[in-house]
């Protein structure tokens, strides 16, 4: 087991890397002359040489990729904002905390609210209680995440003046953000939940347990749950890494000054070192987040967690 | 003889359309994506108003009989709007999610079918690939390749093929091995004959269930993309954009907002209403 999650771990440093490379890349392609777009079109050529030399700019691609490269992965420093020369390290760190209240707050939310309606879908299938779960959950699928923020806003800050429309001046400035960015998770773990159920539903070990006279409510939750829990874990840790990648976007709505929101205002200013920072920060939270997804499959599944202990893994 | 001749072999399509939208929600779905698809289509050349035509005088109105829907801040017709923009809006999300479909499908059947050395580097490709979440991808492409229509569509479509690639493959994994491929084999039956005339259409089902379902997400994503000032840009009347002028009226006219904002929502669960329909037409446990 704990070979394995060594082996993991490595993976996941070696895939940092490579999205250090893309990410360095895809910036480095941006078409226009950075110096240019920071100094403005008045900038005479002498002064842009100087900027270009301060930047590094104006050495060779792979000179440039080696320094970043080194820096990221070797110092941990990602350097200073090229637009307000501060610390870029030292700014993510003060914004991680809200974009992590607002992903992990919501897939609590989405954990017990969405599992909790595709069982009661599942075990009450063809009722009124089915569909109305279902019908739900497809306009909540259906909708964008931020438009449905922006109705939330309409309704509960504007017209009902209940909770603030942006900022995090206090504590009830996330309220909105977290069930916005949720809704939309909850609504795809439900539809998940109910068709995973639906598959053991009808299961042999079912209709024994309810031939030896147990209880309704154990058979859901000892002998249906269990076995339809894989695709429901794979669901919540997907919509985990989707609610965190979709920050940039719930954050513009709320002006809420996250990661999303920085990486945002990142790629609008040509200010790279943040650009970098955060994509490298999003990917090793998505990176963490399927690792530990893994790991709960092999707590959960005895047969699965066989195999690591004897040391071979069948699939790859 | 005569028995079998007289047997009428069923068009297979006309079997499927059938099958699927045998369930009250995929008709509804189909029938509100054909409006959706035909409104966006033919309703432009009957609206008297340019898409673009600036009218003043009618700034930020409200619905009436002469503008269904309002007007925007420079007194355009929201209606005529939104029909150019669902052009837009749809021509990405099936763009995108078709193009997306092919480069995954390409690609997992050569990782599925050559296996080895091919389908280890093909497959890790993929892990580093999807590590890096589908919306910051289409972000940072975006932001390289601009704001036309086909950078866009690009930018949609790279998130989704790591997704697609691992599905081919798996299902590719459990077919290889079935008496029919050593069977083309033994014949000898070129590679690419056996990958894509015997092999693909026995994996591809799961790929036209969540392509379909793709449209929807993809055209979701466009919309985010402009509306954070990405992607297709004003004055095209994209939804995602007329989403984000909108936004800064919320407190005085939100009829701006509403309009574009349930036209996705409603084009998007037409889709995914017959997505559900085409998964339960396909899936043989469901057949009766």
């Amino acid at each position: 087991m704990s070979r394995y999650v060594i082996k993991r771990l490595l993976l996941t440093v070696v895939i940092l890397w490579c999205a250090g490379f893309v990410v360095f890349t895809l910036t480095y392609l941006v078409p226009g002359d950075v110096a240019k777009i920071l100094l403005g079109p008045e900038a005479t050529e002498d002064v842009l040489v100087i900027k270009r030399a301060a930047l590094g700019l104006d050495q060779p691609y792979l000179v440039q990729l080696g320094r970043f490269m080194y820096n990221t992965f070797i110092r941990f420093d990602f350097g200073d904002s090229w637009v307000f020369s501060s610390s870029v390290m030292a700014e993510l760190l003060e914004r991680i905390p809200r974009t992590l209240i607002i992903g992990l707050s919501g897939m609590i939310i989405n954990v017990s609210i969405g599992t909790i309606l595709g069982i009661i879908a599942a075990t009450h299938e063809g009722k009124w209680q089915d569909s109305f779960v279902m019908v739900i959950a497809m306009v909540f699928v259906s909708a964008p995440d931020f438009f449905v923020a922006l109705l939330l806003i309409l309704l509960f800050s504007l017209k009902l003046g209940w909770l603030p429309a942006y900022g995090i001046d206090s504590w009830t400035g996330y309220i909105l953000p977290i069930i916005s960015s949720s809704l939309g998770a909850i609504a795809v773990n439900a539809r998940q939940s109910r068709s995973s159920m639906l598959e053991v539903i009808r299961a042999d070990f079912v209709t024994t347990a309810r031939a030896k006279g147990q209880k309704e409510s154990v058979i859901t939750r000892k002998h249906m749950l269990p076995n339809a829990m894989m695709p429901i874990i794979t669901g919540v840790g997907g919509g985990l890494a989707v609610m965190i990648a979709g920050s940039p976007v719930i954050e513009s709505v709320f002006s809420i000054p996250g990661v999303g929101a920085y990486l945002l205002s990142g790629v609008n200013q040509h200010d790279y070192p943040v650009v970098w920072a955060c994509v490298i920060f999003l990917a090793l939270f998505t990176s963490f987040a399927i690792l530990i997804m893994d790991l709960c499959y092999a707590f959960l599944d005895p047969r699965i967690k066989a195999q690591y202990s004897r040391g071979k893994k069948v699939k790859g | 003889m005569t028995a079998k001749q007289q047997y009428k072999r069923p068009n297979a399509v006309l079997e499927f359309f059938g099958r699927m939208t045998k369930a009250f929600s995929a008709k509804l779905g189909v029938i509100l994506f054909v409006i959706i698809v035909l409104v966006c289509l033919i309703g432009p050349f009957f609206s008297p108003y340019d898409v673009n035509g600036i009218d003043l005088i009618n700034m930020f109105k409200g619905p009436s009989k002469a503008h269904l829907l309002g007007c925007d801040e420079m007194g355009r017709d929201i209606f005529t709007r939104l029909m150019y923009g669902g052009r837009y809006s749809l021509a990405l999300g099936l763009c995108s999610s078709l193009f997306g479909a092919a480069v995954g499908v390409i690609i997992g059947s050569v990782a599925g079918f050559f296996g080895g050395k091919i389908e280890t580097f093909l497959m890790r490709l993929m892990d580093v690939w999807a590590a890096l979440p589908g919306m910051l991808l289409c972000i940072l492409v975006s932001n390289v390749m601009g704001s036309g229509f086909f950078s866009t569509v690009l930018a949609l479509t790279v998130g989704g093929i790591p997704g697609t690639v691992r599905m081919i493959r798996g299902q590719i994994l459990t077919e290889r091995s079935k008496e029919y491929i050593e069977a083309a084999q033994s014949i000898n039956c070129s590679s690419f004959s056996i990958m894509f005339r015997h092999l693909l259409p026995n994996v591809i089902q799961p790929v036209i269930v969540t392509t379909t379902m793709g449209i929807g997400s993809t055209m979701i994503m466009a919309a985010s993309l402009s509306y954070i000032g990405l992607g297709i840009q004003p004055p095209n009347p994209e939804w995602g954009a007329m989403l984000a002028t909108g936004k800064t009226q919320i407190r005085t006219y939100p009829h701006m907002l509403l309009v574009p904002g349930i036209a996705i929502a409603l084009t998007v669960f037409a889709i995914n209403l017959m997505g559900d329909g085409i998964r339960d037409a396909l899936d043989p446990k469901l057949r009766d």
